[in-house]
């Protein structure tokens, strides 16, 4: 008796999971988690735009994304302040900017709920061809930079002296994490999508020696934060993207008491 | 042609300051250069700009075509939250033959850390299995910066015996930063003495003695040094003239 908005429901969940771990790695080893909460702020106002110019909603959530982090990496530069100040300010400028530009759209039909926790209930068609069309995008081009990836990870003028082009690898890592954060918000919302990132790929860490099977880890988790979580929802009537969040950060929990008890009774 | 890297007149300047002003160095094959000077004198710049990372604002640096440049930089700093263990990270990017690495990692000694983790390496493991990374490639010339700055003094003799037998077996050109001077002293030939241009240069016997060495190191240096550096050559070629050059030019671009 399942019906089809939870295999529709299921499908995308799993993707964005896979999606998350593949580049969740990446965000946590280079300390991007407060970067990927920003841009997920900034998705808001690309949400209003993409509204009020009629175009696709997840086109705007990318274009303002990919603004979003120029407009960071031309202040960075100046080194007038720091990394956290700048975003904290670009972060909640947007959030706001957005909030207030959807309230000035003021069209029925949207639910500001739904795009702040997550919808993944009412998926649609669309919804699954954009998480499944950008993951396979995303996911090639990670694995097609994996070697320059992980060892920019580890020292950055190495990479270069190794004739790594880190200026293209960067903006190209930045443009992933975009578009990620554009197809994910519909699964658990603006406010959440920067846990899928890094919760799955922290309880990865925990068990792993290599950067290849912390991703495999990562999606592993990740994939098992959806399904406990939908399944909690369904049974207790909780909103789905908070359960899976909640779900995710469960596992990690137990991750960390194991691997805790693991190296106690290796000693 | 004969050089490796051709470096004529560099500058770098960055907010106003000349990092580099009007350096020049050739490598060439075989050579051992080593580069010292206080803190801050532009070495690490150098040697960026040698391998092509930083753009020059004046001058020209040229490359042999092809040539492969090993870089050991100044340290790994072995992030733990980073899951890597020495093997790959030896094989990340680097398509060597199974006989070349295990070659390599005999050469540098770090045959019994390969299953192991990056971050629970010492200072010194860190430091040769970063050379077996630069090896590798069987590059043209090696670039180290400050290899043993972090390393206690048994560390450091150990780490430049080891530098000084991959130059003395692969025949390939060394270029590194060093404030271990009375360490670097007995091993190089040529000896360039760096604070943003290029004060003095020579071999350690000579360039111990010489005015500009003292005006950058101090007195009690060059007297420490000169101890060291009993068994070494004589040829020298000394720019200590070229102060006066210098603050003309500083009056010429107006800085």
């Amino acid at each position: 008796m399942i019906d089809g908005f939870i295999l529709h429901a299921l499908a995308a969940g799993i993707g964005v999971a896979v999606i998350t771990g593949f580049l969740g790695c990446f965000v946590v080893l280079r300390r991007m988690a407060y970067f990927g909460d920003s841009l997920a702020h900034s998705a808001l106002l690309g949400i209003a735009l993409g509204m009020l110019f009629g175009i696709d909603v997840t086109v705007g959530m990318v274009a303002v994304g990919f603004l979003f982090a120029t407009f960071l990496f031309i202040l960075q530069r100046r080194r007038l302040l720091a990394t956290d100040t700048l975003l904290g300010i670009l972060s909640h400028g947007a959030l706001s900017t957005g909030l207030v530009a959807i309230s000035l759209v003021n069209t029925p039909q949207l639910d500001l709920y739904s795009y702040l926790f997550g919808d993944i209930l009412t998926v649609r068609l669309s919804d699954l061809m954009w998480i499944y069309g950008g993951g396979v995008v995303v996911i090639a081009l990670i694995v097609l930079n994996w070697p320059s990836l992980v060892l920019m990870t580890i020292h950055e003028d190495l990479a270069r002296a190794e004739g790594v082009r880190t200026l293209y690898t960067n903006i190209l890592f930045i443009f992933l994490m975009t578009l990620v954060v554009a197809v994910s918000i519909r699964i658990v919302g603006i406010l959440l999508i920067t846990s899928m990132l890094i919760i799955p790929a922290a309880t990865a860490r925990q068990f792993v020696t290599l950067p290849e099977t912390m991703v495999a880890g990562a999606c592993l988790s990740g994939c098992a934060a959806v399904l406990v979580g939908m399944a909690g929802s369904l049974a207790f009537d909780t909103p789905t993207g908070p359960s899976i969040v909640m779900a995710a950060s469960a596992i990690f929990a137990l991750a960390f008491a194991g691997s805790f008890v693991v190296s106690r009774f290796r000693d | 042609m004969t050089f490796l890297i051709k470096a004529e007149n560099i500058s770098v300047v960055r907010n106003g300051k000349a990092i580099l002003d009007s350096v020049s160095l050739d490598v060439r094959p075989g050579d051992f250069t080593t580069i010292v000077g206080p803190n801050g004198a532009g070495k690490t710049t150098l040697l960026k700009v040698l391998m092509g990372l930083i753009n020059v604002d004046f001058g020209s640096v040229r490359r042999k075509p092809g040539l492969r440049v090993g870089y050991v930089p100044q340290r790994l700093a072995a992030d733990e939250s980073m899951p890597i263990t020495v093997r790959r990270f030896l094989t990340l990017r680097k398509k060597a033959a199974p006989g070349d690495l295990e070659r390599v990692v005999t050469e540098t000694g770090i045959g019994a850390l390969l299953g192991k983790s990056l971050h629970v390496l010492s200072g010194g493991e860190l430091q040769r299995l970063l050379m077996a990374r630069a090896l590798l490639d069987d590059p043209d010339v090696l670039i180290l910066d400050e290899p043993a700055q972090n390393l206690d003094v048994a560390g450091q003799l150990a780490l430049y015996r080891l530098i000084d037998n991959v130059y003395s077996e692969r025949r390939l050109a060394v270029v590194m930063v060093s404030h271990d001077l009375h360490l670097v002293m007995s091993s190089t030939r040529h000896v360039v003495c760096l604070y943003h241009h290029i004060s003095c240069r020579g071999t350690p016997h000579t360039i111990t003695r010489d005015p500009a060495f003292k005006s950058v190191f101090g007195e009690d240096m060059a007297r420490l040094m000169a101890v060291y550096t009993h068994a070494a050559g004589e040829d020298h070629f000394c720019e200590t003239h070229d102060h006066t050059r210098h603050e003309h030019s500083h009056e010429g671009d107006g800085s």
